[in-house]
């Protein structure tokens, strides 16, 4: 009789009990991001005193040794390959989403969406070693001679088509699914006025699933910013401003990756490290901001 | 009374996979009157609207035989152009599906569509289609806004308003006015009855007081096999098939 009292009780305090830990958590995991930041700021604190910020962000200059430490080359690396692989992997990655979503049946719609989730599972250093083995000569031996300059093939390029591969599957994916939702009947009603398929994606699909689509490339850039090993392994890593994609570069990830726990004897190195993650983390997280405004626009520009 | 036949269907078999949904039906739908289509839900009513303007294509699995004529054309046969046969047809689905664009941009869709730039020629279009869905007046000031600003009564109106736009001679309706409240519903009637004198209008309904006030002439489905059609006043005061007596009478639903 009294178990079956206090039952409902107990009940009623777990449920209360995990209600409370689950926000307990997530205010834990937003405070992590903050926690980083202030961590890596006071970490790099003693290399933001050396020397001016604009002189940290902008000079070209990377000598460790006499205490010269300018981002700049780092910065350009990491957007020139996380750009080039945008530019690459958006459009393949719409037009392969619009086929399956549009003009595959759904048979082969049902067969490929885990082939391409299993690319996603695919680890960092696969992506790398295929790179190296198969991208990078393909840039020494075929795309520069094409353009008559010489190129090790390790390269932007190279880091920036591994690294759209890599990114492939997340936005495919998330295209994908805005693209179904879209509800069938607003295609009938392009169809209907005797519109073509390719008329009714054009005009009605993508712009219906402008925001969603949006979405699906902000989260693709997101992980292309942060992702190491693949793009390490094959841009060559070259402290030096690059001028074009077939020069090597140094991204951000990849000089904190070869160079954390190696150096740590030179003055200040260590610091500037913490640096550039710092650095890294806050352009990330502009570039989040920046999207979600671009989004909130978008989503209210049309409907 | 001239009663020429618009649509003439010929031996029409239609199977989703091993469904078979519209069952050897043959009838004609006469031209610049409005034609009911009734029956219980699932007997295909929806099914043979869409295999008129062809969008039945789209479903995963379909199988189509027999004829749809149109014009003394078979908009079944494989040669036919869809886009040609489906802009000769307004569609109006249950619920109202503007287009993610703005209300001039809706109407404007079509036209657009087919190759016409001109924005004046473009500015005539909307208004004179806007004006014969009977929504212009309480939309003219503000066609720049999202269709979604609209009510769904008005939403209709502007669907309607769109594949008008294109200039079509048939307006095909799939229970037009099922989402919307008793007055917009009222006015999608009205104007359906303005507009007979020009298009021939075919709608699905499952409402017999509905096909009642406005068919001239009546379909009625059942379990995919059609069971009576004919002028609408015959059809209900008069019926042949006993299907169609009790049907009428509420004792099948
Ligand atoms: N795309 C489709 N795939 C498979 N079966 C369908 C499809 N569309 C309709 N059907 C089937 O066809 C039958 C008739 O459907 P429908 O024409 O929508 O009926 P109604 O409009 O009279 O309610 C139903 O049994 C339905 O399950
Ligand atoms: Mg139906």
């Amino acid at each position: 009789m009294k178990r079956l009292k206090l039952f409902p009780i107990s009940r009623r305090a777990k449920d209360l009990l995990a209600g409370k830990l689950m926000l307990l958590l997530t205010i834990l995991a937003a405070l992590l991001v903050l926690l980083m930041v202030a961590g890596l700021y006071l970490k790099s604190r003693p290399v933001l005193a050396s020397q001016p910020l604009a002189e940290l962000l902008f000079s070209t200059k990377w000598r460790p040794f006499r205490g010269q430490f300018g981002f700049f080359p780092f910065i350009m690396g990491t957007l020139w390959v996380t750009g080039v692989a945008v530019l690459i992997a958006v459009p393949l990655c719409l037009l392969t989403a619009i086929y399956l979503s549009e003009y595959a049946p759904a048979r082969v719609r049902e067969w490929v969406k885990p082939l391409i989730d299993i690319l996603a599972g695919i680890p960092s250093v696969v992506f790398g070693v295929w790179g190296m083995l198969v991208v990078v000569p393909f840039i020494k031996d075929s795309v520069a001679p094409f353009f008559k300059v010489f190129s090790t093939g390790y390269s932007i390029l190279a880091g920036g088509i591994v690294l759209a591969i890599m990114i492939f599957p997340v936005i495919i994916h998330v295209a994908l699914e805005v693209f179904r939702a879209v509800p069938q009947e607003v295609r009938e009603a392009s169809l209907a006025v005797g519109a073509t398929r390719w008329q009714t994606v054009k005009h009605v699909v993508l712009r219906k699933a402008l925001p969603g689509v949006a979405a699906a490339i902000v989260l693709g850039i997101a992980r292309a910013f942060g992702e190491t090993m693949a793009v390490l392994m094959v841009v060559g890593n070259v402290a030096k401003v690059p001028g074009n994609v077939l020069d090597p570069a140094y991204p951000l990830p990849a000089l904190i990756a070869n160079n954390y726990g190696e150096m740590l004897s030179i003055p200040l190195y260590d610091s500037a490290l913490m640096l550039a993650a710092l650095i890294l983390l806050l352009v990330i997280l502009l570039f989040n901001l920046l999207s979600r405004a671009v989004l909130a626009r978008v989503e209210r520009s049309i409907r | 009374m001239e009663n020429r036949a618009h649509i003439r269907v010929e031996g029409l078999n239609v199977h989703f996979g091993s469904e078979h949904v519209l069952k050897d039906i043959s009838l004609s739908i006469p031209d610049r009157k409005i034609t009911a289509i009734i029956g219980p839900s699932g007997c295909g009513k929806t099914t043979l609207l869409r295999s008129f303007n062809r969008l039945i294509d789209s479903s995963e699995g379909v199988r189509v035989s027999g004829r749809v004529m149109v014009d003394d054309e078979n908009i079944l046969d494989a040669r036919a152009e869809v886009t040609h046969i489906r802009r000769k047809m307004g569609l109006l689905l249950q619920r109202p599906y503007p287009l993610p664009m703005s209300i001039y941009d809706n109407v404007a869709y079509g036209p657009r569509i087919h190759g016409i730039r001109d924005r004046r020629r473009l500015d005539e279009i909307v208004e004179r289609f806007l004006s014969k869905a009977s929504l212009w007046d309480e939309v003219r000031q503000r066609l720049s806004q999202p269709a979604s600003v609209l009510s769904l009564g008005q939403q209709q109106r502007l669907c309607l308003a769109r594949g008008l736009a294109v200039e079509p001679e048939i307006i095909l309706g799939d229970e037009p006015t099922s989402a919307l409240d008793p007055q917009s519903s009222q006015r999608i009637e009205q104007t359906f009855t303005e507009l007979k004198s020009d298009y021939t209008i075919v709608i699905v309904t499952h409402i017999l007081r509905q096909a009642r006030r406005l068919a001239d002439h009546v379909i009625f489905l059942y379990l995919g096999e059609l069971i009576e059609q004919g002028p609408a006043w015959d059809f209900f005061n008069n019926p042949k098939q006993p299907m169609t007596r009790e049907y009428i009478k509420g004792l099948i639903s």
